[in-house]
C-alpha cells in the first residue's frame, strides 16, 4: 500500500489510487475465502497422507509423505466406478426426462391460455417445495406394492433405478415447469401465431419453433439438475435396499463403514466422490448460477 | 426491473420476483386454428407430465395425511386401522423426541437467518462493486453450494471428529479427559453442524443477492452518491429496499431449507440426541428398526401444515403478480 501512494503523479494518473478501504475490503475477503476452503483443504491434506503417519505424528503436522494412494486405494476397494455407473444410469434419463415432461407443461401453460393454466402451474410448484418427508412414506409403501415383473432387477418398483428416475422426474418437474413457462411467456407472442395461421402444427411449433429459442434456460437447468440428482441422497437412502444398487452419494455412507476403515481414507472417498460435481460446476459455472437464480424458489 | 434486463440476457430477467415477467394473452380465436389432432396433442402434452407429477407427489402427500389417522404394519391393506388422533395424542404427549426436534429445525431456521443469509448478503454487496479477483472470491464461497450434503457431511466430520479433527488436534482437546465431543455432545453437536450448514447457505444466499443487486436500476445508486449519502446510507435507504423481491425468496429458501435438512445430519451423526429433527424422525420410522406407518405419516404431517403456512401465502403472492401482469 506504501509503496504505491509514493508512486510518481504520473503513475497515479493512469491508474486509479488504491484506497485503504478497498485493501481492507480485500484482506477481509481474502482471509474469508480461505476461511471458507479451510475445511475442504484440510479434508484434501488428510486424503494426501498415509494413515500410518498420521496415526503417529497426529493429523495436525508436516508431512514426511504425500501421495495419492489413499484415492487409488478408495476407489479401487471399494469398486466405486460400479456406483458411478449406477449414478448415470440414473441421473442421465432422469435429467432428460425433467426437461422433456417440464418443457411440455411449460409451453401449454405459457402459449394458451386455457383456464386450468394458473391451477397447473401452483400444482407444480408447490409440490416442488414440499418437504421429501412428507411424501416419503407413502411413497415407500407404493414402490413396494408396484410390481413389475421382469422390467426391473428387483421385480418391484422399490429399490430399482427406474423407480429412483421416477421420482426424480416427478419432484423436479415442477420446479423446471416454473422455471421454462416463465421464460417461454417471454417470447414474441408473434412467433407462434404466425406459425399457427400458417399450418403448423401443434407439435411443431413446441418442438421446431419454442424448444430451440429455450436453450439457454434448458442448458442452465440440465446443470443444475444433473448436479442435484447426483447429489441425492434422501431417495436412494430409503427407496433403495441394495447397497450395490445405490448411486454414489447415498452409497458413500455405506462404504465409510465397510471399506473406509480410516479418516484418510473417508477423505479420499468423500474428495471423490465430490470431483464430478467440481468439474461440472469450473466448467458450467455460469450455467449453475443462472439456473439458481433462474427460479429462486427453489429450496 | 424486468424491463431493464430483458435487453441483456434473457434469463436474467425471470429473476426474482418469478412472474414478474409480462405475460400476454393469447387472444381466445386462436384456438379455431387448433385441429383436433393438436387438440390431442395438447392434451397428451399437459396431462401426461401431470398424472406423474400428481402420482408421486400429491397422492403421496395426501395419503400421508390419511395413514396419520391410522395404524398399519403394512402387511395387506387389511390390517389398517382407523385409530383417529391417537397418532398425534401420543407424539405431542409420549414421544421425548417431537418437541426437541421441532426446537431444532426452529433453531435451524434462526440460525440460518440471523448469520450466513445477512452474510450472504454483506458478501453480495461487497462482490456487487467492481472489485478485483471478484470471481474468485465468488467461487470460494460458492463451492460448497455445489457439493452434495452428504460430502459436506463427511468433510466437516474430519474437521470435528475428536481424536483426529482439525479443532481439537489445534486446541489440544483429542487427548483423553480433555475431548471436546463435537459430534456425540447433545450440547455441542446441533452448533457444531449448523456451523457447516451456514458454510453452505452463506454461498447459496450470496448468489440469490448478487443476482438481485443486478437488477437494482446503477442511477439510484448516483442519485444517491449525488445526494451525499454514504456507502451505508445508500445501502440502508436506496439498495436495501429495492431488493425487497429477492428477500421474499430468501426467506423463503431458508424456510424450505430448515425443514428438509436431513442428508447433513444423517451423515454427520445420524441424528444422535442433540440434533433430532423432524425429518430425521419421519425417516427412522420407516428405515430404522420399527416401521410405524401411521406414526411415522402423523409427524410427516405435521411437517406438511409447517410448510404449507410458507408455501400458500408464498405462491397466492407470486401468482397475484402473474395474473395482474
Amino acid at each position: 500500500m506504501s509503496t504505491t501512494t509514493a508512486a510518481t503523479p504520473v503513475a497515479l494518473k493512469k491508474r486509479t489510487p488504491v484506497r485503504p478501504a478497498r485493501v481492507v475490503l480485500h484482506v477481509v475477503l481474502a482471509s474469508m475465502a480461505l476461511a471458507w476452503l479451510a475445511p475442504l483443504l484440510w479434508a484434501v491434506y488428510a486424503a494426501l497422507r498415509p494413515y500410518a503417519e498420521t496415526s503417529e505424528k497426529g493429523y495436525v503436522s508436516l508431512p514426511d509423505t504425500l501421495n495419492l494412494d489413499n484415492f487409488i486405494n478408495a476407489f479401487t476397494q471399494s469398486d466405486m466406478t460400479h456406483y458411478f455407473m449406477n449414478t448415470l444410469v440414473i441421473a442421465v434419463p432422469a435429467v432428460l426426462l425433467t426437461l422433456f415432461l417440464s418443457s411440455m407443461v411449460a409451453f401449454y401453460v405459457s402459449r394458451f391460455d386455457f383456464r386450468v393454466n394458473l391451477f397447473l402451474l401452483l400444482v407444480f410448484t408447490a409440490g416442488n417445495l414440499l418437504p421429501q418427508q412428507v411424501i416419503i412414506t407413502p411413497l415407500y409403501r407404493m414402490y413396494l406394492l408396484i410390481d413389475l415383473p421382469g422390467i426391473t432387477m428387483s421385480g418391484k418398483l422399490y429399490d430399482s433405478a427406474l423407480g429412483l428416475v421416477l421420482i426424480h422426474v416427478a419432484f423436479q418437474s415442477g420446479f423446471c415447469a416454473f422455471v421454462l413457462s416463465n421464460y417461454m411467456k417471454m417470447l414474441p407472442h408473434e412467433l407462434t401465431e404466425a406459425a399457427l395461421v400458417d399450418g403448423a402444427s401443434v407439435w411443431r411449433l413446441y418442438w421446431q419453433i419454442t424448444l430451440p429459442l429455450c436453450r439457454p434456460a434448458m442448458a442452465a437447468l440440465a446443470t443444475l439438475l444433473s448436479i442435484w440428482i447426483y447429489n441425492d441422497f434422501f431417495w436412494a437412502l430409503v427407496l433403495i435396499s441394495t447397497g450395490e444398487n445405490m448411486p454414489i452419494t447415498s452409497a458413500l455412507n455405506n462404504l465409510s463403514g465397510q471399506y473406509f476403515t480410516d479418516p484418510n481414507l473417508v477423505a479420499a472417498g468423500a474428495l471423490l466422490t465430490a470431483i464430478p460435481t467440481l468439474i461440472v460446476y469450473f466448467l458450467l459455472q455460469r450455467q449453475f448460477v443462472s439456473g439458481l437464480t433462474l427460479g429462486a424458489n427453489k429450496g | 426491473m424486468s424491463t431493464q434486463t430483458t435487453t441483456e440476457i434473457p434469463e436474467a430477467a425471470a429473476v426474482p420476483p418469478p412472474g414478474a415477467a409480462p405475460a400476454k394473452k393469447v387472444p381466445q380465436g386462436h384456438r379455431r386454428l387448433l385441429t383436433r389432432r393438436d387438440r390431442l396433442t395438447l392434451g397428451l402434452m399437459a396431462t401426461l407430465p401431470t398424472i406423474l407429477h400428481v402420482a408421486l407427489v400429491w397422492v403421496t402427500a395426501l395419503a400421508s395425511i390419511a395413514l396419520a389417522f391410522t395404524t398399519w404394519n403394512g402387511i395387506g391393506f387389511d390390517s389398517i386401522q382407523w385409530v383417529g388422533l391417537q397418532n398425534f395424542k401420543e407424539l405431542f404427549t409420549n414421544n421425548p423426541q417431537f418437541w426437541p426436534a421441532v426446537e431444532h429445525n426452529v433453531i435451524w431456521f434462526v440460525a440460518l437467518i440471523l448469520v450466513p443469509t445477512p452474510l450472504g448478503l454483506f458478501l453480495a454487496v461487497q462482490l456487487d462493486k467492481k472489485i478485483r479477483f471478484s470471481r474468485v472470491y465468488q467461487t470460494a464461497f460458492f463451492l460448497p453450494v455445489v457439493m452434495s450434503m452428504a460430502v459436506i457431511g463427511f468433510v466437516w466430520q474430519l474437521v470435528y471428529n475428536p481424536d483426529t479433527g482439525l479443532i481439537n488436534s489445534i486446541i489440544g482437546a483429542n487427548k483423553p479427559g480433555h475431548y471436546i465431543d463435537w459430534i456425540g455432545d447433545p450440547d455441542l453437536n446441533l452448533w457444531a453442524v449448523l456451523v457447516a450448514a451456514s458454510w453452505r447457505h452463506t454461498g447459496y444466499m450470496m448468489i440469490l443477492y448478487l443476482a438481485g443487486l443486478k437488477g437494482v436500476d446503477p442511477s439510484l445508486r448516483e442519485a444517491s452518491a449525488l445526494d451525499g449519502a454514504g456507502e451505508w446510507q445508500t445501502f440502508k435507504n436506496v439498495i436495501f429496499p429495492t431488493l425487497r423481491p429477492t428477500n421474499t425468496i430468501v426467506l423463503v429458501v431458508t424456510i424450505i431449507e430448515a425443514l428438509r435438512c436431513f442428508d447433513l445430519v444423517y451423515v454427520f451423526n445420524g441424528g444422535a440426541q442433540g440434533t433430532e429433527l423432524l425429518s430425521i424422525l419421519v425417516t427412522s420410522n420407516i428405515i430404522g428398526e420399527s416401521s410405524r406407518i401411521g406414526y411415522g405419516s402423523a409427524i410427516a404431517v405435521v411437517l406438511l401444515l409447517i410448510s404449507l403456512v410458507v408455501i400458500i401465502p408464498y405462491l397466492v403472492s407470486t401468482f397475484r403478480k402473474e395474473r395482474r401482469a
